[in-house]
Formats: C-alpha cells, structure tokens, sequence
C-alpha cells in the first residue's frame, strides 16, 4: 500500500523550501523503496512551522515542521510514515492548539484538501452553496446574504447583503460581479491564501452572487505580486468551465455566469473600487468620485457588484448552511468570522480565522506568542498600512468593527503587524507618508501633494527643528488629508500617523 | 538580443489576440511585457491604433503602473519587500545588503546587465517576514548571509 504524504504547495511554504522537500521526500522514498504518494495540499496556515509535512494515518494526519533539507532523511529513519517520533513530530495536526482554537468557516479546506482538484472540493462540501442558489430565487440568495451580517471584509465593512440588493434592483442589460483581489495591504496575505489554497470556493462565492443580483459576467482582479494564485485561479476556472459549474448553462439550470482573471500592475491605489474599475477599463488607476455608487453605475457605466476575496468566499459556506448559522458567530454588529493574519514581529506568524470578539492581546499572545525576537511588543498596527498603531494600553480591546472605531483605529482586512521596542514610531510614520507619495493616484490635491510635504515635515521634525511649529502643522495636514481627500488612501494616512504621534510622542522628540 | 523585426511581430500578435476584450490595454501591456520583459516604447502607436486611443493615453497608462517598464531589465530582476511586515524584521538591514552585494540602488540595473533591483510593496508572504522575490520565486525569512548564497549560485550559472 502507499503511504500519502502532504506537502503545502502555498506559496509562503514554497519560499521557505516547501517545493525542494517535496523532491526530496519522492528521492528518498524512491532509494529505500517505500511506496509513497505525494499530495500538493494548502497550507494550514502556520507558518512557523512551514514547510509542514503531514501524513496520512488511521489516526488522522500527523504534523511534522518545520522540515529542512537535512531532516528528510532523519524523518524516514524515525519512521514517519507511521507516525514515528521525531525532534520535529506535532502530533495530529488538528490538535496543535493554535489551529484546535480556531473557528474556520471561510478557510474549512485550507490546508486539507489539494487546492486544485475539483473532486477534492467536492468531497468537502463544496459547491453545497451554489446546489442551494439555484433553487432560489435572487431576492432569496441576497436575503440569506443580508440575514448573515456580513461585512464587507476589504477593510471597509460595508453589508454585504445591502449592496447586493441595489444591484439587484438596479436594472440593466448588463451586470458585473468584480472581486477585489488587489491585496496590497502589508501584514495581510488571507485573500492569497484562499486562492492559492481553495480557489474554487472563491468561483462558487462570485458565482453565487451572479444568480443574486443577475449579472452574467465576473472578473477577478489581482494583483501581479501573486504569480501562485494567478495559476491556481486559472487551473481552478478552466475545471470549473469543463464540468459546467461556470459558463453557458450552469450545472443544467439554464444560468449563465463567465469568469475571468485580470492582472493589475503593481498599483496600490487599484485596491480602491473606483480605481480598480478605471483599471480594469484599460485607464489610469484615478480614482472616481462617489456618487454615482459603483452599485448602480459601476464597470462600463454598468450596476457592478465589487467585493473582496474574502466576503465573496464566505458567501458558499452562508448559502450552504444558512445566514443564521453564521450570524451566531461573532459579537454586536460584527458577525461571523474573522480570517486574521498575524504578521511581522511575532513567534507564531499565520492566519488565524475566529469569531469576532477575541482580544488583541489573546490573539497576540495566546496565538501569536508574543514577539519572535523575544523583547516586549512596542506597538501593533491592524488593519494594513494605513491602519492605526495601537500601543499596549489598548491591546484589551476586542476585534470588533465597532471598539476599533472607538478608539480611532480600524479592523480593515485583518491584517496585524507587530513592532518590538526597537523600532521607532516616527520612522513608521514618515514610511507611512513616503507610501502615501509613492502610491498616490494624483487625482486629488491633497493626497498628492499633502503626502510629499508630510514626508518632508516629518524629516524635518525628527531632525528637532522647530517642533513648536511643526507639530501643529503635521496635525494640522493631517486634518487636511483626512477631510480632503478623495478615497482612503490620502483619507487614512492620517491614522498611523497622527497614532504613532499621540502615543508615542517621545520618538519625535515631543514629551509626552 | 530579440531583433526588431521579432519585437514588432510579437507586439502585433499580442495586440491581435487581445484587442477585442472589453478594457484591453492593460491585458496587451501585460502580453508585452510577458513576451519581451518590456514594454518598448515603439510598439506605443500599434497599441493607441488598434485600441482606437492617443499615444499619450497608452503612454499615460503604462507609465501609471510601476509594474511596466518601458526598458529592457536585467538577466536577473531582484525585488525586495519595503513594506511594514519586513520592516518588523528587519528588511532594512537586508535592503543595505542587498544593495552593497548588486552594487545598485532600486531602479537601476547592474552595469554588466546581470541584475535589476526593484522595490515591492507587499508580496504576501508577511508570515515569513522578510520576504524577496528573484525572477518571481518568493523567498521568505531572508537573511543577508542567504541572500548572498543565493546570488552566488545565479552568478555561477551565469
């Protein structure tokens, strides 16, 4: 009999050498002549611990990690094929705590299944949501969708269902569905990771919102920065066309749905919906103003639905088994899950999906371990680059959309970086500004210009120059970015800016 | 060296494959750049014409995007993550590194043609901070001492 061996083909676990232990595994097996059969898995999202291999036992799958090129021997003589211990041995991997803690909803098959095996999707409940949608009516879907509470999980937190609806009742020959997927958020890597790691859930989410609102046509826009999930979306589309989950007359229903993948180009700003529409037109990446609402006159002038990876993934899950079921997950306002990304200066970096409410410092410190390099974490910032810093005064806060706001600070696509105490919080907040010149659309005047000169201020006042003057100048255009510009990208430098000021004044040279 | 004759070929079959798609100036730009590793900036009138625009809009929106480039890069394109992530552990350190091994800054590519450096703002890989790409293969927890081995091992089978 053979042996089945996981080994991630997720990009995160490639580049710490996940693909050469691969290899390896098959060499060594071939040499000592074990059966042995490999399966390109996702990742489980533990990075650490990457590249993680797994067995298959009667057990369950068993977890070995982080292998290196100089275990893969050692492993065969312990006898991992049969879960033998090991230095590197994790047990069953679905009882290592970090993952035993979570409640995956949107990433249940990640890490389980081959990312690109439509057989494997099915086995694992998937398309369950779409079978449901097509003996709905739209109105029926969008309700289900409404009924859930999701929240748009870009970073802005718009109800899914609400604007689902307009577009449904907005008519039109024509409609679009368009995924988000321009992740550009430092700290954040969820929406890479489903389609890298379950793409299909991601066609089955856009598929259901097509028979939603009556569009016909999707796009997927992402971002050239991920190669992997450009291949694993487009193997994924071509068996989802070939098996009539997507095309002409899906699954016999007479319904019609086309997707396809379109490449961005390195352009921040496009991670805006107005910006990525223009984008996805052959335009500059300008951003449009609001009114009209992309919902009602969006791609082409047409009612266009644009959600992120995430929200459009959590659709089959809420289709399969229900709005209220993932309503009860989650606190206030905030309801279901949130896939949180933990990232930068922390022991166990990863995803982390759970219901809303846990506190920053449990995530921080139960999941993610406290700081990788061992000295006390300084500051956090959720939420992406333009994202609050929140200091350790504030870690009790809970994940909730609405106790971020609270305090000035964002919950945005889950992402969160940690700083130790070496880092100082106003060469964070002058990058911040550098980032804002560097991406800035130049639509708007004060983003354009207002993210150079805060550049410049900042500079000037690290340098100890006039910091009776500056400071309320930097506070002061500040303001102006935030009240004058266009979208969130002039409109939110402001928060890790003004976040690093206000707590920690003494890295600008200002007592506190 | 793809001779001129080629280039323009390759521009005029990537243009007649995708000129019919509904905003197709960005897909074109992209088959371009797969095709030639750039976008040259004479192929910019068969674009505009076929795509019924201006020159200067096809320019406006190729030098809009900091992915296209309208210059041939090096043999090999290095891109270092400047994000906060890598940042937190400290990219900064590699980024001087880096520099000092290629011997150029960002943007610029190496005198004997071998290397381009390029900044990135983000590549996903945030879990395995810092993170580097060398000809779109992600490299994660990256340190000054690897990044060396690494460029050695290109150089040799140069």
């Amino acid at each position: 009999m053979s042996f089945i061996v996981y080994v991630p083909s997720d990009s995160g676990a490639i580049s710490l050498g996940a693909n050469n232990i691969a290899d390896q595994l098959v060499t060594e097996a071939i040499q000592r002549n074990i059966d042995v059969t490999i399966i390109r898995n996702g990742s489980r999202g533990m990075y650490w611990l990457e590249p993680m291999v797994e067995v298959a036992t009667p057990t369950g799958r068993v977890a070995y990690g982080p292998v290196k090129s100089s275990d893969v021997s050692s492993l065969f003589e312990a006898d991992f094929l049969n879960a033998g211990d090991h230095s590197l041995a994790l047990g069953v991997t679905e009882e290592i705590p970090y993952l035993k803690n979570q409640q995956r909803l949107t990433f249940a098959r990640v890490g389980i299944t081959n990312p690109i095996s439509l057989d494997d999707y099915l086995a694992h409940e998937g398309y369950q949501g779409l079978k449901n949608a097509l003996t709905m009516n739209p109105a029926d879907i969008v309700a289900a969708v409404t009924d859930s509470g999701l929240r748009g999980r870009g970073g802005a937190a718009f109800p899914t269902g609400i604007k689902w609806n307009t577009v449904l009742n907005t008519p039109a020959e024509q409609k679009y569905i368009i995924c988000n997927a321009d992740e550009g958020d430092s700290g954040t890597f969820s929406d890479r990771m489903i389609m890298e790691n379950d793409p299909f859930v991601l066609i089955e989410g856009m598929t259901i919102a097509g028979l939603a609102v009556g569009a016909t046509q999707g796009y997927i826009y992402l971002r050239v920065e991920y190669p992997h999930a450009h291949r694993a979306l487009n193997t994924a589309l071509q068996l989802a066309n070939q098996h009539n989950y997507l095309g002409d007359n899906i699954l016999g229903s007479g319904q019609q749905f086309q997707l396809e993948v379109r490449l961005g180009a390195g352009a921040y700003v496009c991670g805006e919906e107005t910006s990525l529409m223009e984008s996805l037109e052959g335009k500059r990446g300008l951003v449009r103003f609001k009114p009209p609402l992309p919902a009602i006159s969006g791609l082409f002038g047409k009612p266009t639905v644009v959600n992120n990876v995430i929200s459009l993934a959590s659709v089959p899950i809420i289709l399969d088994k229900g709005g209220e079921f993932y309503r009860d997950y989650g606190m206030g306002r905030s309801r279901g899950t949130l896939p949180l990304q933990l990232a930068g200066n922390l022991k166990h970096t990863g995803l982390v999906e759970v219901a809303f409410g846990l506190s920053l410092r449990e995530l921080l410190y139960d999941f993610g371990g406290g700081s990788a390099t061992g000295k006390p974490i300084k500051a956090v910032q959720v939420g992406g680059p333009l994202g609050a810093f929140l200091p350790e005064e504030q870690f009790d806060t809970p994940l909730d959309y609405e106790a971020f706001a609270a305090l000035w600070a964002v919950l945005g696509h889950g992402g969160v970086v940690a700083f130790d105490e070496t880092t100082n919080m106003a060469t964070m907040a002058k990058y911040s500004m550098e980032f804002c010149a560097i991406e800035s659309c130049g639509k708007c005047t004060p983003c354009r210009i207002g993210s150079t000169r805060g550049h410049e201020l900042i500079d000037s006042i690290m340098q100890g120059q006039d910091l009776d003057k500056n400071i309320p100048l930097l506070r002061s255009l500040c303001d102006t970015l935030l009240n004058g510009s266009l979208c969130a990208l002039g409109g939110m430098t402001p928060y890790p800016v003004l976040s690093a000021l206000n707590h920690f004044p003494e890295d600008f040279g200002v007592k506190p | 060296m793809t001779q001129p004759s080629t280039i323009q070929t390759t521009v005029q079959d990537v243009i007649s494959a995708l000129k019919d798609k509904p905003g197709a100036l960005l897909p074109i730009l992209h088959g371009i750049q797969d095709a030639l590793g750039y976008i040259p900036s004479d192929s910019v009138p068969s674009i505009a014409q076929a795509l019924n625009l201006s020159r200067a809009e096809v320019h406006g929106v190729m030098s809009f995007y900091h992915y296209f480039r309208s210059t041939p890069p090096g043999q090999h394109i290095v891109q270092v993550c400047r994000a906060e992530s890598c940042q937190a552990m400290g990219s900064e350190t590699l980024e001087q590194h880096v520099k000092t091994r290629l011997g150029i800054d960002y943007h610029e590519t190496s005198a004997d043609g071998k290397f381009t450096l390029e900044p990135v703002y983000c590549l996903g890989n945030c879990a395995c901070s810092p993170a580097i790409t060398i000809n779109n293969d992600v490299y994660g927890r990256v340190t000054s001492a690897e990044f060396t081995n690494l460029i050695d091992g290109l150089e040799k089978s140069l």
